[in-house]
């Protein structure tokens, strides 16, 4: 029996050979990472998945199968909990990965597109997560709408143009050099939507592709759809915390740091910088007026 | 496209300097002045390709319909929302039609729908226009840069429609302004109105106020963006003393608006009781109209800043009077959106592209099974129902006519009523004709209907350009009558310059 289980999943070798490891308890311990793998099934709503978190909450020795089943197959472990469920996300390089090439066509020949949509799923985080606080607090949950998504980063689109303006910057990148052009002009100078003829959210600009990125999360358990209002509006699930805490903030910091750019805040002041309350004032936001 | 042409003016007009450029402050003044010409190149674009457009098409001036669009929009921006896309095409279209009026009206809407796509520049991915143009850096470099703009954007509305509104370039080529505060701008201009005014210059004094108007438009969009910056970032703002002060004052200066502009509005209506000259009545009117507009907005500013006092407390509550805790987290946007917008596009990328590599989750994998698959694409598609289900029959109930007169009452009634124009008729004779037919109820009907002619509704006859409209006046003479009583009415039909009122509200408009 045990030399049957040794050979179906060899990682279980590396544990300490305490208690005996039946074929029974592999089954079940890969019945719970499949349950992870299905981000939208909750605990609450089935029975079994509820009784097999709670037996890796208890039974040690069946909890470091599971997770040694889910590091096989090229999962990471976030949290196992009643309110999250088994959260397992896609290892780097693992066949769960997401693509950006699968997940929008245009990213692979325009790297405009592919920023835009890298920008979109930042986007929707920071503005689910507002706080540092909001972040590391378990029991927050967030919303985003579609539309504020997009004026909220045209907002601070805005901003840099206004600051580029002040200093006297020409902002107006050298022809032929996409590459240099500020980020945030990529952003600003797409539209924020488009009539099509068939009603549809025009997919290329701003909003179509912040509406993207929030199905695309809705779709990974990370949102909840709430409403139409806004462009469509969602809530944050705890799953998403979790991803944006332990995996996607800490990866795109490190990938800043390395950039050589050192972010730094006070730790408690947050959203935006304090200076910018000058820009609330009329004259900096007043555009191009009149002259009789 | 505007390039070639400026860096050959470049060196003479420079002279025989030593450098190659007067300085950096001598060319942005040059790149300013190019990019406010590259934001006309689409209007002129507009005239020299109507000539490839399937059709003859040279009759219209394009650049005048670019022009018509780019004002309307800007008039129908609201608080809130932008102008309606088919709104527009309508009201371009009187002018459209002016320009030929052969034409069939299906061909005016094609051309007002070409010019305001090609403002939109529906085409381009971006939906905006790029001009190319160089500029000498500091140390003597000359570089070519591209100027991104757009002269109507699209926005999201209530509901996922799409709204137009004009941008600060659009605003730019259609008044041809410069770089001045708003607010003062707006003073002056009141100013102005109201000395025009004083001194009976009527037709100065409509452009002032429609310049006036634009600039309430350009206000209002203003403290729009403002307040829905503060309304998202409650920390991001002073509350202190920033947010109240900016209110505040904003309310100081509404509350002064609407005194200049009542007062105004006093004055131009004394001006349009007292004129003679019914060219200055028709256009006081006019200045009537506008000014009202004016305050409209400005009320809708003022509800707004009334509304974000207690939002931001709503907010603050919620935020600020939590349990703090220990802050561990990443602040998203402080240490990363904030920071990676400034950089280039190159160095952008990769942050994004790592924040979406470990940001997304997991996706299950399809795998095909080759029997499946040989299964899936041997199935012949099945056949679509293109009706669709069957409707159920609705089950109709009719209901009672229980209406006063009979279809054939209101007929005999509007044949009675049909006077010719120069020939009005009393009450009293109508109704004596009426009760000649026999017909109870007629005289009724033909009685209602002269006293809602004495309020003629005038405004709906002006906008769906109707020929006629039937009037009732009251001049003192009693109704001597078994049934009725009142006054004897005099009831006649006036002739109504449906032409005149088309070409009248495109103006107003």
């Amino acid at each position: 029996m045990t030399e049957h289980a040794e050979w179906s999943e060899p990682e279980t070798a590396a544990a300490p050979a305490s208690a005996a490891v039946t074929p029974a308890d592999a089954a079940d311990a890969a019945r719970l990472v499949a349950f992870g793998l299905q981000p939208k099934l909750g605990p609450a709503r089935d029975q079994e998945y509820a009784d097999l978190l709670r037996r890796y909450r208890e039974d040690p020795p069946f909890g470091r199968l599971a997770d040694a089943v889910a590091t096989g197959l090229g999962l990471i472990v976030l949290e196992v909990s009643p309110r999250a469920g088994m959260a397992v996300t896609a290892a780097e390089d693992s066949v769960f990965a997401v693509r950006m090439g699968d997940y929008a066509r245009r990213t692979s020949a325009d790297s405009g597109d592919r920023f835009l949509h890298g920008l979109a799923h930042l986007a929707v985080a920071a503005l689910a997560f507002p706080r540092p606080e909001d972040l590391a607090d378990d029991g927050y949950i967030g919303r985003v709408t579609v539309n504020g998504v997009d004026a909220f980063v045209r907002q601070a689109c805005r901003r840099l143009e206004e600051r580029a303006e002040e200093q006297g910057e020409n902002t107006d990148p050298a022809t032929d050099t996409p590459g240099l052009e500020a980020a945030w002009r990529i952003w600003a100078r797409r539209s924020a939507t488009g009539a099509t003829k068939d009603a549809r959210r025009l997919a290329g600009s701003t909003t179509g592709i912040v509406a993207k990125a929030v199905a695309f999360l809705t779709d990974s358990g990370f949102l909840q759809r709430t409403g139409d209002e806004s462009g469509g509006t969602y809530r944050t699930t705890a799953r998403y915390q979790l991803q944006v805490r332990d995996m996607a903030g800490s990866a795109a910091m490190a990938e800043l740091l390395e950039l050589g750019v050192v972010p730094v805040t006070d730790g408690t002041a947050t959203l935006l910088p304090a200076e910018d309350t000058e820009d609330l004032e009329l004259v900096a936001d007043a555009g191009l007026p009149f002259h009789s | 496209m505007t390039s070639p042409v400026s860096t050959d003016r470049v060196p003479p007009q420079l002279g025989a300097g030593p450098r190659p450029a007067a300085g950096p402050a001598a060319d942005e003044g040059l790149a300013r002045r190019l990019r406010a010409l590259a934001c006309t190149a689409p209007l002129h674009d507009l005239d020299a390709r109507k000539a490839n457009l399937a059709g003859e098409y040279s009759v219209y001036g394009m650049a005048e319909i670019a022009l018509a669009a780019i004002d309307l929009v800007t008039l129908n921006m609201d608080f809130d929302t932008g102008a309606d896309h088919d709104q527009i095409v309508a009201r371009l279209i009187p002018r459209i039609a002016a320009q030929a009026p052969r034409r069939p009206v299906a061909e005016h809407e094609r051309v007002a729908r070409w010019v305001l796509e090609n403002l939109i520049n529906v085409g381009s991915v971006d939906r905006g226009f790029r001009a190319v143009y160089g500029t000498f850096d500091p140390d003597g470099t000359y570089t070519r840069r591209d100027y991104d703009f757009k002269l109507i954007e699209e926005v999201p509305g209530y509901g996922g429609s799409v709204y137009l509104r004009t941008t600060d370039e659009a605003v730019n080529v259609l008044v041809g302004a410069l770089d001045t505060d708003v607010t003062s701008a707006q003073i002056a201009a009141e100013v102005k109105l109201e000395v025009l005014i004083s001194r009976g210059r009527l037709a100065d004094a409509q452009l002032a106020a429609e310049q006036a108007r634009y600039r309430t438009v350009q206000y209002s969009e203003s403290l729009r963006r403002a307040l829905e910056a503060t309304r998202r970032n409650v920390r991001a703002v002073d509350w202190l003393n920033a947010v109240p002060d900016m209110i505040a004052e904003a309310l100081d200066h509404v509350a002064d608006r609407y005194r200049h502009e009542n007062a105004i509005l006093t004055n131009i209506r004394k001006a349009r009781d007292e004129s003679e000259d019914p060219e200055q009545k028709r256009r006081a009117a006019e200045l009537v109209d506008i000014v009202k507009d004016c305050i409209r907005r400005h009320t809708q500013l003022q509800s707004r800043l009334l509304e974000a006092g207690p939002l931001f407390r709503a907010e603050q509550d919620r935020q600020a009077f939590a349990t703090p805790m220990t802050t561990s987290g990443t602040d998203l946007y402080g240490h990363l959106l904030a920071p990676v917008l400034p950089l280039p596009l190159e160095q952008a990328i990769r942050v994004t592209d790592a924040f979406f590599a470990h940001g997304t989750g997991l996706r299950t994998p399809g795998s095909v099974r080759v029997g499946d698959l040989v299964d899936l694409l041997l199935t012949p598609p099945v056949e679509r129902e293109h009706l669709g289900a069957e409707m159920p029959e609705p089950d109709l109930v009719a209901t009672p006519d229980d209406s006063r007169f009979s279809e054939e009452q209101l007929a005999a009634a509007t044949e009675l009523l049909d006077l010719p124009a120069d020939a009005p008729r009393r009450l009293s004779g109508l109704l004596a004709e009426a009760r000649r037919t026999g017909d109870p109820g007629l005289a009724y009907l033909v009685a209602l209907l002269a006293v809602h002619a004495a309020s003629p509704p005038v405004g709906t006859a002006y906008r769906q350009g109707e020929q006629k409209l039937l009037f009732a006046v009251d001049d003192g003479t009693e109704l001597d009558d078994p049934e009725f009583g009142g006054a004897d009415l005099i009831v006649g039909t006036a002739l109504l310059d449906a032409a005149g009122m088309a070409a009248d509200r495109t103006e107003a408009a």
